[in-house]
């Protein structure tokens, strides 16, 4: 069998296709469907032709082999250093072989390859930074999800996923009728508590264009009104849109490239149409490198920028702080020890290292910040990023590359751990359910809410 | 023989091995894609300058980066071997008589203690290397069969130079086996994962680049590689 029912060639495009795929629980068929599906080994090579150019060529060929990179990689390091772990077997054993075999490999290649991309690391681009030769095998990874995702080969939650992108724009099924009444529905609801707070849909030449991540409107719509309170305290001139309001991308993850195109485009049409003078997006890692550090590639702009500048949620609330345009309470600093995840998407991919120390540094009582080590661009990968968070069919390999985050946490002795971060908040929520450690997790709004000082006028009049 | 190997063949691996070279060079900045590799290289191409310089500098200076810090045992043997290889066939004096014959221009000559021991280090580093493969599980299973040869290329010179210099057994044989094993290793420069004395910079470059174009640099925070 070529082609399967689910596991195919084709993206999914419809809701139809989309609710099917979805109702393959567990993706019992899917995987089954897999076993059969043939490589296309002419388009696969002609695609390696066509995108691999002299920086992947250049790292395949000069590798060394020198075995630096093991150390580097926390999944090497949380499965007892077995050698399958170092990264420079996991990309030399696949998108190594395919090269070298000219795309002429078969399903059980595919499958291992699948495997490896998608469960043997999680793109966190660590190595990269331990290379003597400046090899990125996370970038090397992401480029063989591709490959990977072109002939059929991916996990059944990103197909789905990407699938989701394609149809709602959305990493879940949000439509735009939805996302507005979420917004107008959180309006109201606090409007008791901050009087005058609004929501404001597509308001054009505000100050800020504030994006977010579908799970916010689909999970946890409190997340999209503490964005709102705090932008309202701060009196800013702000907006969301309608459409193009998602800046995740599942399809990223996927190795979905058209998609991940489509998406960005989407957000900045938004830009374009509502001509903010910034936009900002929320605590989120992935969500940040797919609009503003990668997209703008996607979207093809030659200066590798959004059409407006786009600044990550961190900067925008340091800024605030720094200016006073919102006031700590210091009375009601956090006063006990607590730590700070690193997102490798916005610290590793951005340097957006020093912002963070410094909304610590207006929100913590001095002596209370504890580091994990190591940290900054060096720390590790939250455990469950790439992808792997979600993946029910490496669910077990996940579970073990939590450790390395809970290790981490337990050296610095915090119960209280601030992720501005979905994906890390989620693993860190994950880590707590399988390990049990006693720790709390906040995402910044919610805390920096908890101690503002808010000017009198802001409040709701006393009975 | 003698004759030969340093006249026409000298010069013609002196053209293979810089003109391959030279040729990997320009292939690799043609072959950047800025879309495919996700860097805008030109527009920002002060930032991307002081990234790669940046990114060279940690790894060519013992102990700057992280990485030479976490391991340094590994780091000194590295060093040693590198410094070795590199530095001995470029001041050693008998190499610089030739350079006077040939072109009329020499550069300072290594005393010969301190050449003799700069091959030996670079051996001994050599032999640390091969056992490192044989030794280190996470070595090991990446370690091919080419690995092994292009080390044993790399060090034929030095072997063969020292037995020479020793005058251990016939000297114009040993003399000829050095010419011409530092040949075959230039020559394979261009051809061979050899080629990393040049692509190294090229590579390490072009990530320093993207450090400090796309992820960070930009952002007023320098990487602490």
């Amino acid at each position: 069998m070529p082609e399967g029912k689910f596991c195919n060639k084709t993206p999914i495009t419809t809701d139809e296709q989309l609710k099917a795929t979805l109702g393959d629980k567990g993706g019992k068929q899917y995987y089954e469907e897999m076993n059969h599906l043939d490589v296309d080994s002419d388009k696969l090579w002609a695609s390696i032709q066509k995108t691999m150019k002299s920086r992947t060529k250049t790292w395949l060929e000069i590798c060394a082999h020198c075995g630096l990179c093991a150390e580097s990689c926390f999944l090497y390091q949380v499965n007892g250093r077995v050698p399958e772990q170092v990264p420079s077997y996991k990309i030399q054993s696949t998108l190594g072989v395919m090269v070298k075999k000219k795309g002429k490999v078969d399903n059980e290649f595919m499958q291992m390859c699948m495997e490896t991309a998608w469960s043997k690391c999680t793109c966190c681009n660590r190595c990269g930074m331990y290379c003597p030769h400046g090899i990125d095998m996370g970038v090397m990874f992401s480029y063989l999800r591709g490959l990977l995702y072109s002939q059929g080969f991916v996990p059944w939650e990103l197909k789905i996923g990407s699938g989701m992108h394609r149809v709602y724009r959305a990493q879940m099924d949000v439509t735009t009728e939805d996302w507005v009444e979420t917004c107008e529905w959180m309006a109201e609801e606090n409007e008791e508590d901050w009087p005058g707070l609004e929501i404001p849909v597509d308001k054009e030449g505000a100050d800020i264009m504030y994006t977010c991540n579908a799970r916010e409107p689909k999970h946890y719509p409190e997340d999209i009104a503490e964005a709102a309170i705090l932008f309202h305290v701060a009196g800013e001139n702000w907006t969301v849109p309608s459409e193009g309001w998602e800046q995740t991308s599942l399809s990223m993850f996927a190795g979905d490239w058209e998609c991940c195109k489509d998406n960005v485009l989407n957000v900045y049409a938004a830009l374009e149409r509502l001509k903010p003078k910034r936009a900002i997006g929320t605590e989120c890692g992935h969500a940040h490198r797919a609009t503003v550090i990668e997209g703008p590639y996607w979207a093809g702009r030659p200066d590798g920028q959004p059409p407006v500048p786009y600044i990550h949620y961190v900067e925008w609330l340091a800024e605030a702080l720094r200016e006073g345009k919102l006031k700590i309470d210091p009375a009601k600093r956090i006063k006990e020890p607590v730590t700070l995840q690193d997102s490798c998407n916005y610290v590793r991919n951005q340097g957006l290292k020093d912002v963070t120390r410094e909304i610590i540094s207006y929100i913590v009582e001095p002596g209370y910040f504890v580091e994990m080590a190591p940290n900054k661009e060096h720390n590790y990968c939250c455990g469950g990023g790439g992808g792997f968070n979600g993946i029910g069919k490496y669910r077990e390999q996940r579970n073990v590359a939590l450790r390395k985050k809970r290790d981490q946490i337990l050296d610095t002795g915090c119960k209280l751990v601030i992720a501005p971060c979905h994906n890390c908040w989620d693993a860190i929520r994950d880590l707590e359910e399988e390990y049990e450690i006693g720790i709390r997790w906040s995402f910044l709004k919610p805390l920096v809410i908890g101690m503002l000082d808010v000017p009198k006028h802001l409040l709701p009049p006393e009975e | 023989m003698y004759d030969f190997l340093t006249g026409p063949m000298l010069w013609l691996t002196f053209a293979v091995s810089f003109g391959g070279l030279l040729v990997r060079a320009v292939m690799y900045v043609k072959g950047l894609s800025w879309q495919l590799d996700r860097v805008a290289y030109r527009p920002h191409m002060k930032y991307g300058i002081r990234g790669g310089v940046r990114s060279i500098l940690a790894f060519i200076i013992p102990f700057k980066a992280r990485l030479w810090r976490t391991r340094p045992g590994f780091t000194l043997i590295f060093f040693a071997f590198h410094i070795g290889l590199l530095v001995t066939p470029v001041f050693l004096e008998a190499h610089n008589v030739m350079l006077q014959n040939a072109l009329g221009f020499s550069l300072p000559a290594l005393p010969t203690g301190v050449a003799d021991g700069l091959a030996w280090v670079c051996l001994v580093g050599g032999l640390f290397l091969l056992l490192r493969r044989i030794a280190f599980p996470e070595v090991r299973i990446i370690t091919t069969f080419y690995d092994y040869l292009l080390l044993v290329i790399s060090v034929l010179p030095f072997v063969t130079g020292l037995i020479a210099r020793y005058e251990m057994g016939d000297y114009n044989f040993w003399l000829a086996a050095h010419i011409l094993s530092g040949e075959i290793w230039l020559l394979a420069l261009p051809f061979t994962k050899l080629s990393h004395v040049l692509l190294f910079f090229m590579s390490r470059m072009q990530l320093g680049m993207d450090y400090g174009i796309k992820r960070g640099g930009m952002k007023g925070t320098d990487m602490a590689w």
